[in-house]
C-alpha cells in the first residue's frame, strides 16, 4: 500500500468548482464558433393534429434567415428512431421523425425549424411560419386511452398500449385470504419534469472537407450520442466527436435523443456551418422529457405476527406518444413493478404494469426512475399495515426488513440483492433522529393542537447496472466504462474516464482514487472527461454508476500504471519491483525510503531511454475497463425520515426536518456523497409537494413557465441530517455503490407518511402527489 | 424567448413621455419592467415602442403632504420598503411590500407599475384599495385623480385611458386608532398568493382581497359587519359574500373561499378583535 | 442604440438592439459567467448588479444600463469583493453544476451587506428567488452562514 493518508474517504473540495465560482464555467451556450448560426423551432400548438401544410416562404424572406426546414426536409437526411428495447417482449412504438411529419402528437413537438444569424431573428421568422393544422382528438387520460372506443394515437399499432408486463409469484390469493390484516390503497403520482437550470443546448459543427461532425454537448452520455448521431445521420462513428464540458444540470433529462437536437445536426451538415440550438424555458417544459405520471392500485397483507404475506400492485403509466429513443419509456414502470417491496421479505407478489401512449410530452428516465413510486407505494402500505395492526411503524418495518445477514436474497420479482443493510440502516436512523423523543414531542404538540407527523421509509436504489439494463435490449449504451492513467515526463499524472462530470464531483473522486493508487497528491492529477476523441469508450453518467463503475475502472487503470512504474523502477534500481511502492510522488522501498521520484523516472524513460535495460517495457500509460459481472445491478439501500407540521386550516405543510441513513458501500468523498443525497432529497420533496405538469383535457400544458411549475426553493426546504452504514459491494475492489438517486428515491415516501401521520387525528389520508394544500384540504373533507 | 423587435426611448419628463406616446402607433410605457419585459420575452405583446418612464425624477420619491403620504409612481418596491415615512404611517404597505416577489424584483419593480398593471394577485393594488389611495394621473387630456375604488376594472384592466401615466399615489394618513392587517397564503415564499388580504380597521374599515377575483376587491358585507361590531366568526363567515371568486392552478374557487374565511379570522384576531 | 456604461469598473460603449436583454448583452460581450436560465425573471441565474443592487438580467434591457454601473461575477471576482464567499462555497461544496452559482453569490453578497449576521431562515428567505436544482440549498446556507460568522468575528 501507499504511504500517507489515503485520499479516498476524505472530503476534498472539487478543484473544478473554482472556475464555476468565478464565472469561468464552460457551458455549451458560452461557446461561440465562427459563422455560427442559431435555431428556433415552430412547435405544435395542438396536442394532436394533422399537418396539412407548412408554408415557410414568408419565414425564408425574413432578415437574417439562412434556412428554413419542415419535417420532410429534415427527414430526407436522418432516419427515424424507434424507442423499444428488444428484451421487453412485445413492446411497441412507431418510428419517430426528428421533426413532426404529417401528424403532430404533442403540444410542443417541433414542426418546422428556422436557422438564422441570431436566436432573436430565428424567432422573428418562426413567428411568420404558417402551418395549416387539422386538429385530431387529444388522448390525454391514460386509462381512457385503453378504452376500445378511444381514438388511436398510432392507428397502425391498433392500440394505445405500448407495453404490458405481469409478474405472479407465490400464492397471492391464498395469502390475502388468510391474512390477519389486509390494506388496500390507490396512489396517484403526478407528471414531473427535470427543470435543469441550464436548458438543453447543443452546438453542432460540421466540417465538410473531412465529413466530420462535432457536437458540443450538454449531456451525460457522449458515446451513446456518438452512436446515435452516426447511425441516424449516416456517418461513420469515427467521424462523430462529442464533447461535453460543463453541464448545467442533467438528472436524466440529458441522456435521451431529442428530435430537435438531431434536426440541428442535419442543419449544420446541410449548411456546413456551426449551428447552435439553445432551448428556452418554455421549450424546455414542452420538449424535455417528463417523468412519473403513474396510478398504482396496491394491496398488502400481514399475518398476526406482523409478517408480510403478500403484495399486489397494478401500475398504469402514461408516456406520451412515443417511447423515447434509445432507452425506451417503459423502464420507469418496469422499475415500479420490479422494486415495490424491495426492502422487505415478501413471500408472494403479483404485479401488472401497463405503459400507455397519450398525446402529451414523452416521458422517460429522470432521476430515481420509478424508485420514488415503488418506495412510496410500499412505504404507504407499511404505514397502513402498522395502523391496522396497532404497531409502531418502525417496529413493523424492523420485523419485515430483509435481515442484514441473509444475503444474497432474490425477491419474488426475481431481483437479486446483495451486501445490503436495511436493519442496520433503520436502527441508525431511529437513533439519529431520536425517534422516541420525536414521538414524545409529537404527542406533546398534538395535545396543544399542533399537528406534526413523522414518516419513515426504507429503500433501495439501483446503481452500477450491468449490460442487463440496456445493452441486452439492443440499445447503443455501454454498461462498461473505461479509464486511462498516464505518467508524463514532468511527473504529472493525467487521467481520463468515460464517465462524465455534471457537478456531482466525478472528476474529484477519480483523482482521489488515482492519487491513492499512485501515491501522489490529487493536485498533481489532471482529469479529462466528456470527449469521445480523448477518453476511453464507455457508458457515461446515468443510473448512479459514475463512482462504482467509472471509479473501479479508474482504480484498475491506476494500479496497472503503478505496476508499470514499479517495473521500470525495479530495473533502474536493480531490485524486486514487488518490493517497491509509490508514495509522495516517489518510488519507495519496503522500508519506506525514497528511491527515485516519479519525475526522475519518467524523464529517464522519455528523455534518456538509452540508460534503461534493452527490452524493458516502458509503457507509462494504462487503460482498464470495468463492468459489473454476476449481478444485474448493484443496489444501495437506505432509510429516511421526515418530520412535518400541517396547518389543518390551510393544508399548508411545513418541513421541519429530514434524516437519511444511506449505505453506498465504500464512501469515496463523504461531502460529495452527502451533497448528492441532499440534492436528491430536495428533488424528491419537490415531486412530493410541489412539482406537477398540469394538462387540460385538450392536452395543453397549463403551467409551462417557471413561475407556474413549482420547483423547490430555499425558503421551504428543511436542513437534512445524514449518516451512513458502509457495506462495500463485493462486485468490485473499490466497493463503491452509487449515491446519485437515493435522495429522490426515498424522500417522497417518507414525507407522504409524515403528512399522513399528521393527518391521522382527522381521519384523513392523502395518496396523491404532489400533496398540495388543496389536496390536503380535500382529503380532510374541509373542501368538498 | 426573445422579444419581437421594438424601439426604445428614455423619456425625460412626463410630457415628453406622453408626446412620444401620441406620436407612436403602438407604444407601451416601461416602468420597472418586471412584468412587461417578461411578457415581451414570451411575445405575449409586441409593441413598436417602449417609452421608459422609470428615470423621470418627478415620478420618484416619497414625501409627506398635509394629511397624506405621496409616493411617486416610479418609486421602487425596495425604496418603499425602506422608507421611514412608510414605516411610520403606512405599516400595511411596509408589511405588504416585503411579499412582492423577491429582492431582485423589488429593486427594479415600481409601486406605480404594479398598480397600473393591476395583476389581481398583486399586493400593491390591494394596498392602494385598502388604504383608500388616490391615484394621480397625467394624460393627453390633462391631470386627473382616480380613487382606488374606481381604478381597478378587471384582470389587468384599469381606469387608465390610452396614453395616461400614473404619476403619484396619494395615501391619506390612516386614522390614529386604525389598525392594519395583512396576510397571504402562497405555495412558496415570493410566489403570487393563492389568497391574500389587506385590511384596515377604524371607523370605515376596509377589507381587501387579492388573488381571489379578477381584481383587488373589497369585502363590503364583511366590512359592514366589522363596522357594526360583529364577532370575528360572523365577519369571517361573510368573507367572500357577493364576490366573484375565481380559482387558479394552485387553489380552486372553493379553496380560495375557505382561505378567505381563515385569513380574515386570523388577521382580525391579530388586529385585536375578539 | 449607442450606450455607454461602467461595466466591472471599465467604461464600455456599445451599439445594441433595443430588444436585447442585459444578460444577452453581457454574454455577447464575453461575460459568460452570467447565465440565462428562464428569461422570465424567476430563476435568478442571470443576477447582476446594476447601480449596486442585484437585479434580474433578463428583466432589464441593455439600453436601460446607459449611464449606469453594472457589475457581474467576473468583476466581483476580479475585485476580490466576494473572495471569502467563493472560498466558503468551495469548502462547503455549495454548488454542483455551477449554473446558479453566480446569482447565488451576488445575492448572498447583497444580503450580508444588509444584514451582517442573518439567521438561517433569513438566508433561506433572501435566496428564495434563486433556483438551484442540484444542492438542495443547505450547503449554500451553510456557506453564507460561515462567511457571516467569519466577517463578524464569531
Amino acid at each position: 500500500m501507499t504511504q500517507g493518508d489515503p485520499q479516498v474517504g476524505r472530503s476534498i473540495p472539487r478543484p473544478n468548482a473554482r472556475r464555476l465560482l468565478q464565472g469561468k464555467g464552460r457551458f455549451v451556450a458560452d461557446k461561440t464558433l465562427p459563422r455560427m448560426l442559431h435555431v428556433a423551432f415552430v412547435r405544435s400548438p395542438y396536442a394532436h393534429a394533422r399537418i396539412l401544410d407548412v408554408d415557410l416562404s414568408a419565414a425564408r424572406a425574413m432578415p437574417g434567415v439562412v434556412a428554413a426546414y419542415d419535417g420532410a426536409d429534415i427527414a430526407a437526411h436522418v432516419t427515424p428512431f424507434v424507442g423499444i428495447l428488444t428484451h421487453m417482449t412485445a413492446m411497441q412504438s412507431p418510428p419517430q421523425p426528428a421533426l413532426a411529419c404529417g401528424v403532430t402528437h404533442w403540444q410542443g413537438e417541433a414542426v418546422a425549424m428556422i436557422v438564422a444569424q441570431s436566436r432573436a431573428l430565428a424567432e422573428d421568422a418562426a413567428a411568420v411560419v404558417v402551418v395549416d393544422y387539422e386538429p385530431l382528438p387529444a388522448v390525454c387520460d391514460m386509462e381512457a386511452a385503453l378504452d376500445p372506443a378511444s381514438p388511436l394515437i398510432h392507428p397502425d399499432l391498433g392500440t394505445n398500449l405500448c407495453w404490458e408486463r405481469r409478474i405472479d409469484s407465490g400464492d397471492v390469493d391464498g395469502a390475502f385470504a388468510g391474512a390477519a390484516h389486509l390494506v388496500e390503497r390507490r396512489f396517484v403520482f403526478g407528471r414531473h419534469t427535470g427543470v435543469t437550470l441550464e436548458p438543453r443546448v447543443c452546438l453542432f459543427d460540421y466540417d465538410g472537407s473531412e465529413d466530420r461532425l462535432t457536437l458540443h454537448y450538454s449531456g451525460q452520455v457522449p458515446h451513446m450520442m456518438q452512436a446515435v448521431l452516426a447511425k441516424h445521420l449516416g456517418l461513420p462513428e469515427s467521424h462523430v466527436r462529442v464533447i461535453a464540458e460543463d453541464v448545467g444540470g442533467s438528472f436524466g433529462i440529458k441522456i435521451h435523443t431529442y428530435g430537435d437536437e438531431i434536426a440541428t445536426a442535419v442543419a449544420a451538415m446541410l449548411l456546413r456551418r456551426p449551428v447552435q440550438f439553445a432551448a428556452d424555458r418554455y421549450e424546455s417544459f414542452l420538449s424535455d422529457i417528463h417523468a412519473r405520471d403513474h396510478r398504482v392500485s396496491a394491496r398488502a397483507a400481514i399475518d398476526a405476527n406482523g409478517k408480510l404475506l403478500a403484495v399486489e400492485i397494478d401500475d398504469i403509466t402514461g408516456i406520451g406518444p412515443y417511447s423515447v429513443y434509445p432507452r425506451s419509456s417503459a423502464i420507469e414502470g418496469n422499475q415500479v413493478l420490479n422494486l415495490t417491496g424491495a426492502p422487505y421479505l415478501i413471500p408472494a407478489y403479483r404485479g401488472r404494469l401497463r405503459v400507455v401512449f397519450q398525446t402529451k410530452v414523452p416521458t422517460c428516465q429522470y432521476r430515481g426512475v420509478g424508485h420514488p413510486i415503488a418506495m412510496a407505494v410500499m412505504e404507504g402500505l407499511m404505514d397502513d399495515l402498522a395502523a391496522a395492526s396497532g404497531r409502531d411503524p418502525a417496529d413493523l418495518r424492523a420485523i419485515n426488513l430483509i435481515p442484514d445477514d441473509a444475503y444474497p436474497v432474490k425477491s419474488p420479482q426475481g431481483i437479486l440483492f446483495a451486501d445490503l443493510s436495511h436493519q442496520a440502516s433503520l436502527a441508525r436512523l431511529l437513533d439519529l433522529m431520536d425517534y422516541q423523543a420525536l414521538r414524545a414531542e409529537q404527542a406533546a404538540f398534538r395535545a396543544r393542537g399542533i399537528h406534526r407527523g413523522i414518516g419513515l421509509a426504507s429503500m433501495v436504489e439501483i446503481t452500477n447496472p450491468s449490460p442487463m439494463f440496456y445493452g441486452v435490449g439492443g440499445a447503443p449504451v455501454a454498461a462498461q466504462d473505461g479509464a486511462t492513467a498516464r505518467l508524463d515526463a514532468s511527473g504529472a499524472i493525467h487521467i481520463s474516464n468515460s464517465v462524465t462530470e455534471q457537478g456531482q464531483g466525478t472528476e474529484t473522486i477519480l483523482a482521489q482514487i488515482a492519487a491513492d493508487a499512485l501515491g501522489v497528491d490529487p493536485s498533481r492529477i489532471t482529469v479529462t472527461t466528456g470527449d469521445t476523441a480523448t477518453v476511453p469508450y464507455g457508458g457515461g453518467t446515468w443510473a448512479s454508476r459514475g463512482a462504482g463503475i467509472g471509479g473501479e475502472a479508474m482504480l484498475r487503470a491506476s494500479l496497472a500504471l503503478k505496476e508499470q512504474i514499479t517495473g521500470i523502477a525495479g530495473a533502474i534500481l536493480q531490485c524486486d519491483p514487488t518490493q517497491l511502492d509509490l508514495a509522495d510522488g516517489t518510488v519507495v522501498d519496503a522500508a519506506g525510503q525514497t528511491r527515485i521520484s516519479l519525475q526522475a523516472l519518467a524523464q529517464m524513460v522519455y528523455y534518456r531511454g538509452n540508460e534503461l535495460p534493452p527490452g524493458l517495457p516502458t509503457e507509462l500509460i494504462a487503460t482498464r475497463h470495468f463492468r459489473v459481472e454476476g449481478m444485474p445491478f448493484v443496489f444501495s439501500n437506505g432509510a429516511m425520515a421526515s418530520y412535518v407540521e400541517i396547518d389543518p386550516d390551510t393544508g399548508m405543510i411545513k418541513l421541519l426536518g429530514h434524516w437519511v441513513v444511506e449505505d453506498v458501500g465504500t464512501i469515496l468523498n463523504p461531502q460529495l456523497v452527502d451533497e448528492q443525497i441532499r440534492g436528491g432529497v430536495v428533488q424528491g420533496l419537490g415531486g412530493a409537494l410541489f412539482e406537477e405538469c398540469h394538462y387540460d383535457a385538450e392536452g395543453q400544458l397549463l403551467n409551462a413557465t417557471l413561475a407556474d411549475y413549482l420547483v423547490p426553493m430555499a425558503g421551504e426546504m428543511p436542513d437534512i441530517t445524514i449518516a451512513h452504514i458502509v457495506t462495500p459491494t463485493r462486485t468490485s475492489v473499490l466497493g463503491a455503490k452509487g449515491a446519485g438517486e437515493a435522495g429522490t428515491t426515498g424522500a417522497p415516501g417518507a414525507v407522504l407518511n409524515a403528512v399522513n401521520d399528521a393527518l391521522r387525528p382527522f381521519g384523513a389520508q392523502i395518496s396523491q402527489m404532489p400533496m398540495t394544500p388543496e389536496r390536503i384540504l380535500r382529503a380532510m373533507g374541509t373542501i368538498e | 424567448m426573445k422579444p419581437a423587435p421594438f424601439e426604445y426611448v428614455r423619456a425625460t419628463s412626463v410630457d415628453d413621455a406622453m408626446a412620444r406616446y401620441i406620436e407612436a402607433e403602438d407604444a407601451r410605457y416601461l416602468a420597472g419592467g418586471q412584468s412587461l419585459l417578461a411578457a415581451l420575452n414570451f411575445r405575449l405583446d409586441a409593441p413598436e415602442l417602449l417609452i421608459d418612464i422609470s428615470q423621470i425624477g418627478a415620478l420618484r420619491g416619497i414625501g409627506r403632504q398635509g394629511n397624506a403620504v405621496i409616493i411617486g409612481a416610479m418609486t421602487r418596491h425596495a425604496e418603499v420598503a425602506a422608507d421611514p415615512l412608510v414605516t411610520a404611517h403606512l405599516p400595511l404597505l411596509a408589511q405588504a411590500v416585503a411579499h412582492v416577489a423577491h429582492p431582485a424584483i423589488r429593486h427594479r419593480g415600481t409601486i406605480g407599475g404594479s398598480i397600473a398593471l393591476a395583476d389581481p394577485a398583486s399586493e400593491m393594488p390591494a394596498c392602494a384599495l385598502a388604504l383608500s389611495a388616490v391615484l394621480h394621473v397625467n394624460g393627453p387630456d390633462g391631470l386627473r385623480t382616480i380613487s382606488a375604488d374606481d381604478f381597478f376594472r378587471g384582470i389587468y384592466e384599469t381606469a387608465l385611458m390610452p396614453g395616461e401615466i400614473l404619476t403619484q399615489i396619494e395615501f391619506p394618513l390612516p386614522a390614529t386608532e386604525a389598525r392594519h392587517g395583512f396576510a397571504e397564503l402562497a405555495r412558496r415564499k415570493g410566489d403570487y398568493a393563492m389568497t391574500g388580504l389587506a385590511l384596515m380597521t377604524g371607523p370605515s374599515p376596509r377589507i381587501v382581497w387579492f388573488a381571489l377575483s379578477d381584481r383587488p376587491v373589497r369585502a363590503r358585507t364583511a366590512e359592514a359587519a366589522l363596522a357594526a361590531g360583529e364577532t370575528r366568526a360572523n365577519i369571517a363567515a361573510l368573507a367572500t359574500d357577493g364576490i366573484n371568486v375565481l380559482g387558479d392552478l394552485n387553489a380552486s374557487d372553493a379553496v380560495k373561499r375557505h382561505y378567505a374565511r381563515i385569513l380574515l379570522s386570523r388577521v382580525l384576531q391579530e388586529a385585536g378583535l375578539p | 442604440m449607442k450606450i455607454s456604461l461602467t461595466l466591472n469598473g471599465e467604461v464600455v460603449t456599445a451599439d445594441v438592439e433595443p430588444r436585447q436583454s442585459l444578460v444577452d448583452f453581457l454574454r455577447a460581450s464575453g461575460l459568460t459567467g452570467t447565465h440565462s436560465g428562464c428569461e422570465h425573471g424567476v430563476c435568478g441565474a442571470c443576477s447582476v448588479r446594476v447601480g449596486g443592487h442585484v437585479v434580474r438580467g433578463c428583466l432589464m434591457l441593455a439600453v436601460q444600463t446607459d449611464g449606469q454601473t453594472v457589475e457581474t461575477i467576473e468583476g466581483l471576482t476580479q475585485s476580490a469583493a466576494i473572495a471569502d464567499l467563493q472560498a466558503a462555497f468551495h469548502r462547503r461544496n455549495a454548488l454542483q453544476c455551477g449554473f446558479c452559482t453566480a446569482g447565488m453569490l451576488l445575492t448572498a453578497h447583497e444580503l450580508l451587506a444588509l444584514d451582517p449576521l442573518p439567521s438561517r431562515d433569513d438566508i433561506r428567505d433572501y435566496l428564495s428567488g434563486n433556483y438551484c436544482r442540484c444542492t438542495g440549498y443547505q450547503a449554500i446556507i451553510d456557506a453564507i452562514a460561515d462567511v457571516a460568522a467569519e466577517r463578524s468575528g464569531r
